[in-house]
């Protein structure tokens, strides 16, 4: 975990352009500082140890071709964020975390939305702060058999409690471990009712 | 895949051309085919099989690894027919063999006596095109308990004091309880009410070739890995291809069906993976191809004697489109329950499958199910109570803690049949093979609407005598999306008021079939492929009669 860490952490930082097929080193700074504010580092991984930019670079020129134009414009479009907010700092990655947390909150619409959960999440019908929220969450929490750019060493499972295994054996909670068995309903059910 | 399979040329006049081997063209093929008919399955998407099956959510949900792709087969959707109707998602459905059976849910309720013959019993409902089925649920029993025995249905007979009659009891126990079960168990009982272990197609001993579920835990939305998930493609496509006399040709996107001059089916014209045209021979045709792409078919193979679409002289083609109603409660506990873990649905209730109209005010009725039913993405991106953050340590936070104390609890019901929401051919969008798009036009019954919300209502109260430490419930609106795609070629006596007899035969072509959702006359409480795949292995009966009777080429 460590290992992979210290990995993500110097590859964003030592800007070698070969280590990105899409990003280039400044821009996987910035986008790696975003995605270590949407799911921190706390007393557990957070984006930046799952490898979450590495996945959000592996995914834009594949699945996510179409968010290209997104990051394009989305990028420099954070960096006069900043500058507008903080005119001494020159880019996300260079504010410190609170700063980071007040540009954020100016670009997140939905702040406090929750709302339905959508059969089919489409990253690409939203605006850039969207698009890159639903990218890290992916990134953190993509099956990490599946995908070997995002999730290290499952990570993000690790965090929301999914133990890494392909199966499992009953008793799974703490509400079934005690269960008794069916028992059959002994009283006569009137069939009207309602 | 290969196995025993022939190989049939477009140019052999086979006994049956099968278009779609979803749950209704799989069972019908295996039927057919074990009786000696020479089949051709022509099934539009590719021949997947469990070494394909992964758990990844990107590929599998957000790319449409195993459904339709909107951009390829785009849909517009409208509300009534005065509207002009825009490009939208209204559809997801299996799009490979085995169909949409490969990723369901797997919920295995039979219909109950009500569903068949509800009309004459509640009477007409204003706004609703309500009609009783040709045949009752005495019918289609023998049929059910071939669905449970041969594909494999887990489940314990007479736990609910609703069921209606059976012969036989499950072949296998029900899967084991979730925590999520427990909970909504105890609380339903405590209420008064009669939650049972969920019927599931979904295997709880091993069979032949296929494992038992590993409880692995991406289900729902997913094909099943180790063949545990009945689907036709672990199942019935398996068996009829043992039969040495069955063709699963996949790849192969039917949009025409020609007759002769004496009106008669002469086989399928078809796209073939290089989209060239290819028309397969035979005596006879049956179309499963689900609800929404049967009357799509029909409607693209309009003639000069049909110039509404074939076998639809009733112009009833496509009309009557039922989803099934449903809302959504959602309980957060104390403990970590993990209902990751495993299939979605391990307890149900029926309490409320015949409401009294007069008592609650609306027509319809439904059940409740426990339910966990979102991957881990989906979970982060939708899952948390509304208000919840949305990004940095409180984001983080909620996660970790509301993953795996998480329960839903769904409830399905009714949906009346409305003449306007229906499937028709879009003027103006294309598909990326050129056929006119698929155009959905839907509002629900108001009644339908109402259901849900008073269901949810019961939702609701069940989480809280289940003492959820947070809990909260989605307001029920008119739907716009479907899974379920039942009535839109409903069977029926009258060939002025529906599209095929009791027989499956359209009443306009006596050697065309239909079978699949479009079948039904009614919703039923929310489980519509229990019934479609009795319906099936019903119709493969009265097919072969029909055949023996030398009915087919008249």
């Amino acid at each position: 975990m460590l290992a992979a860490a210290s990995h993500a952490h110097q590859a964003t930082q030592s800007a070698s352009p070969a280590k990105f097929e899409f990003f280039s080193g400044e821009q996987a700074a910035e986008v790696d500082a975003v995605s270590a504010r949407i799911i921190p580092t706390t007393d557990t991984p957070g984006a930046r140890e799952a490898g979450v930019v590495f996945f959000i670079d592996r995914a834009l020129v594949t699945f996510a071709k179409d968010n290209q134009k997104a990051y394009g414009e989305g990028l420099p479009a954070l960096r006069a964020r900043v500058r507008e907010l903080f005119p001494t700092i020159e880019k996300f990655s260079a504010a410190t975390p609170e700063q980071q947390d007040q540009v954020l909150e100016s670009l997140d619409e939905q702040s406090g939305g929750g709302g339905r959960r959508p059969f089919r999440p489409n990253a690409g019908a939203q605006s850039f702060f969207e698009t890159l929220r639903a990218h890290v969450v992916m990134g953190f929490l993509i099956d990490p058999e599946s995908d070997k750019h995002g999730n290290r060493d499952g990570a993000g499972w690790k965090v929301i409690g999914r133990v890494n295994e392909h199966m499992f054996q009953p008793p799974f909670g703490y509400y079934d471990k005690e269960y008794p068995g069916w028992q059959p309903i002994p009283a006569t059910v009137d069939k009207t009712n309602s | 895949m290969t196995l025993d399979q022939p190989k049939y040329k477009t140019t052999d006049e086979v006994d049956f051309v099968v278009i779609g081997s979803g749950a209704a063209g799989g069972i019908i093929a295996k039927e057919l085919s074990e009786n000696g008919y020479r089949v051709v399955v022509l099934e539009q998407g590719p021949y997947l099989t469990e070494k394909d099956f992964i758990h990844d959510e990107i590929k599998v949900l957000n790319q449409d690894l195993l459904t339709n792709h909107p951009d390829l087969q785009p849909n517009t959707f409208r509300k009534t027919p005065d509207e002009k109707a825009k490009r939208q998602r209204a559809v997801a459905y299996g799009r490979l063999v085995g169909g949409t059976s490969t990723h369901f849910t797997a919920n295995f309720w039979r219909f109950h006596e009500i569903d068949f013959h509800e009309r004459s019993k509640v009477g007409p409902v204003p706004g609703a095109a309500l009609a009783d089925w040709p045949i009752t649920y005495a019918d289609l029993e023998p049929y059910y308990t071939k669905v449970e025995w041969e594909i494999g249905v887990s489940g314990l007979a007479n736990a609910s004091p609703f069921d209606p009659p059976r012969s036989k009891p499950y072949p296998m126990p029900p899967l084991p309880v979730k925590s999520g079960g427990v909970i909504f168990e105890r609380a339903a009982r405590k209420l008064g009410w009669n939650p049972f272990p969920a019927p599931m197609a979904i295997l709880s001993q091993p069979r032949p070739g296929r494992s038992a579920c590993i409880n692995c835990g991406f289900c729902l939305g997913f094909a099943c890995e180790v063949g545990a998930k009945s689907s036709s493609l672990a199942t019935a496509i398996r068996m009829s291809e043992k039969t040495g006399r069955c063709e699963i040709r996949p790849n192969s996107y039917v949009h025409r069906i020609e007759l002769d001059a004496n009106g008669r089916a002469t086989g399928a014209v078809y796209f073939d993976e290089k989209r060239d045209i290819q028309r397969q021979k035979s005596k006879a045709v049956v179309v499963c191809a689900n609800g929404a792409e049967t009357p799509r078919l029909l409607l693209l193979s309009a003639n000069k004697q049909f110039p509404d679409g074939l076998a639809n002289s009733s112009g009833m083609v496509g009309k009557h489109l039922m989803f099934n109603s449903g809302a959504l409660s959602v309980g957060v506990f104390e403990h970590p329950l993990n209902d990751y873990k495993g299939f979605a649905v391990s307890r149900v209730l029926h309490d409320f499958y015949e409401l009294d109209p007069d008592k609650v005010g609306f027509h319809g009725g439904g059940g409740l199910d426990a339910r966990f039913d979102m991957t881990p993405i989906n979970f982060a991106l939708g899952g948390l109570p509304p208000g919840s953050p949305r990004w940095g340590k409180g984001f983080k936070d909620a996660l970790s803690h509301n993953f795996t104390r998480t329960v839903e609890i769904l409830c399905h019901g009714t949906s009346l049949p409305v003449e306007n929401n229906s499937f028709s051919l879009d003027p103006d969008l294309k598909d990326a093979w050129g056929l006119p798009a698929l155009r959905m036009t839907y509002k629900d019954h108001p009644d339908d609407v109402k259901l849900s919300n008073w269901l949810n209502a019961r939702a609701a109260e069940l989480l809280e005598a289940a003492g959820a430490e947070k809990q909260w419930s989605y307001p029920a609106g008119e739907q716009e999306f479907s899974v379920h795609l039942l009535g839109t070629c409903r069977m029926g006596n009258d060939p002025k008021t529906s599209v095929i007899n009791s027989d499956h035969q359209t009443h306009d072509v006596k050697n065309l079939f239909l079978c699949d959702g479009s079948s039904l006359v009614t919703s039923g409480r929310g489980q519509p492929t229990m019934t479609i795949e009795a319906l099936a292995f019903r119709a493969g009966d009265r097919i072969r009669a029909l055949a023996k009777r030398g009915d087919l080429s008249a």
